[in-house]
């Protein structure tokens, strides 16, 4: 009998995510970044779950991709850019001068808007972060390349032509390609800046259908102008707006019922 | 008045549309209010032609149903409407469905005007008329809300279901004892018990509609909250 009353009642509601109930990976101090004497990043406070998908969302120049870039220190790379304040992964702050940056980029993978393979085989593209690091065992490799393909959802396309040029791929194999690179190497985090948005729709969900299977092992960051696509694959979206973190919510909440009048304005598309 | 910005939308197509399915949301509304109003003055005016009208006209309600529900699946394919767009959306969806339900009750409450009272049973639609009365204004008044957006309007209708509650339990003793004395008139006693029951019916649909405007508004779903909870979310 209260088998069957059990069954009657209707499930609970899904819960809401909530911030403070997840492990932390990365965690934003106070930091601002400046491109020369520009402001582009006033004073962000925030912290990134571990294997969850996080979304950045906001207009061109809000900062989002300047943000994800902090995370592997990609920005050490532009002369006019410093920063001030602190990014701890797993407690360490990546700003240390002690910190090896190679080591922090194998750790916190990217993935770009354009696909960028390497003028190289899929198998080499695949296997060049563990050449890199010394690998030579051709039966390391090749488990390696199998399961970080089958990883990225691309082994079944590729398998009988490995040794082709990864040119020949289209776009969002070569952009699938790429992702498979970046897990070889198995890091941490995986920052994916705007990776679907040169893509065709079919090849759009299937980069969304990996970034949700790839969540169990990873903790992603994704940057997108599709504020669907932010819907759809995050679990967390942070809405940015001229430089500052305007809003961090449970996606669900941030979708139906966001706190903030700007971040309302922003997706449903009205001019604030 | 467009407290939500409505029609801000970047989109002036996107805002024409939201406007378009407002509109004939209240246009529905209207036609209701019309019917409800029509059923009670066939019954105090015994108006026979009247109340056949009604029924007639329940067609155009239904009509008014679909075409709306069409419009917010329509939008909800091409729009993909999120936060209070998405709410607005939701919002109609469940208050039309209502609204159709509400016009189901008109019909039924017209057809009591198609019967044919002694003088006795004529107090008897007094009372009925009352109740009829004062559920035809929370109709007018949560429409009024919903246009508003009104969340404070939309509550007061919410507590004035309890009044419609009490007149209705009041009704039904009169009735009973109306047929104990006379049981011939059973069968008509029942037709109006029927509409009195059609009536409470219609406050019940309104404070679901009240609870849809504080969802739209507030973005808390109050359906089933007891009255401090829902006053609570509403104002918070």
């Amino acid at each position: 009998m209260k088998m069957n009353q059990d069954k009657l009642t209707a499930p609970p509601v899904e819960t809401e995510l909530k911030l403070s109930d997840e492990k932390i990976k990365l965690q934003v101090n106070d930091l601002k970044l400046y491109y020369g004497d520009a402001l582009a990043l006033k004073s962000v406070n925030m912290t990134i779950p571990e294997k969850r998908v996080t979304a950045f969302i906001g207009p061109s120049g809000c900062g989002k991709s300047t943000l994800l870039r902090c995370f592997n220190r990609m920005n050490d790379l532009v002369d006019i850019c410093r920063i001030e304040g602190q990014i701890l992964m797993d407690g360490q702050n990546i700003y240390d001068p002690k910190i090896d940056v190679a080591e922090l980029r194998r750790q916190v993978g990217m993935v770009f808007q354009k696909p960028n393979p390497f003028p190289k085989s899929i198998y080499e593209n695949v296997a060049y972060g563990l050449r890199l690091q010394g690998v030579k065992d051709k039966r390391i490799l090749d488990e390696v390349v199998e399961t970080s393909l089958k990883g990225a959802a691309l082994w079944n396309e590729v398998k009988d032509r490995l040794h082709d040029n990864a040119f020949g791929l289209s776009g969002g194999q070569q952009q699938r390609l790429v992702i498979a690179r970046a897990i070889a190497i198995e890091p941490e985090v995986l920052l994916l800046d705007e990776p679907a948005s040169a893509l065709d729709p079919i090849s759009t969900l299937k980069i969304e259908e990996l970034i949700y299977e790839l969540k169990d092992k990873y903790t992603i960051v994704i940057v997108t102008h599709n504020m669907q696509q932010a819907a759809r694959v995050s679990d967390y979206t942070a809405f940015m707006y001229m430089g500052d973190l305007i809003e961090f919510d449970a996606t669900n909440k941030m979708f139906t019922n966001p706190s903030q009048q700007q971040t309302e304005d922003y997706i449903t598309g009205r001019f604030g | 008045m467009d407290k939500m910005n409505l029609t801000k939308h970047i989109s002036s197509q996107f805002n024409e549309e939201i406007e378009q399915v407002r509109n004939h949301v209240m246009a529905m509304g209207g036609l209701i209010e019309q019917q409800l109003a029509d059923a009670l003055n066939a019954i105090a005016s015994s108006n026979a032609e009247l109340a056949r009208q009604v029924i007639a006209n329940d067609l155009k309600v239904n009509d008014w149903e679909i075409k709306i529900d069409h419009e917010c699946t329509r939008i909800i394919a091409k729009r993909q409407p999120a936060a209070s767009d998405l709410r607005l959306i939701m919002a109609i969806i469940k208050t039309i469905s209502d609204l159709e339900r509400i016009g189901d009750e008109a019909e039924r409450i017209a057809k009591v005007a198609l019967e044919s009272f002694n003088s006795a049973q004529q107090d008897l639609l007094v009372n009925l008329d009352n109740m009829g009365r004062h559920v035809a204004q929370m109709l007018h008044d949560v429409l009024d809300a919903f246009a508003r957006m009104d969340v404070e309007a939309a509550l007061a209708v919410h507590r004035e279901d309890k009044k419609v509650d009490r007149e209705y339990e009041a009704i039904t003793r009169q009735l009973m004892t109306y047929m104990m004395e006379d049981p011939r008139s059973i069968p008509k006693i029942m037709n109006v018990l029927w509409s009195a029951r059609s009536m409470e019916r219609i406050g019940d649909r309104c404070k679901n509609v009240a609870e849809y405007i504080v969802f739209l508004v507030k973005g808390k779903d109050v359906r089933h909250a007891d009255d401090e909870k829902l006053e609570q979310d509403a104002r918070s």
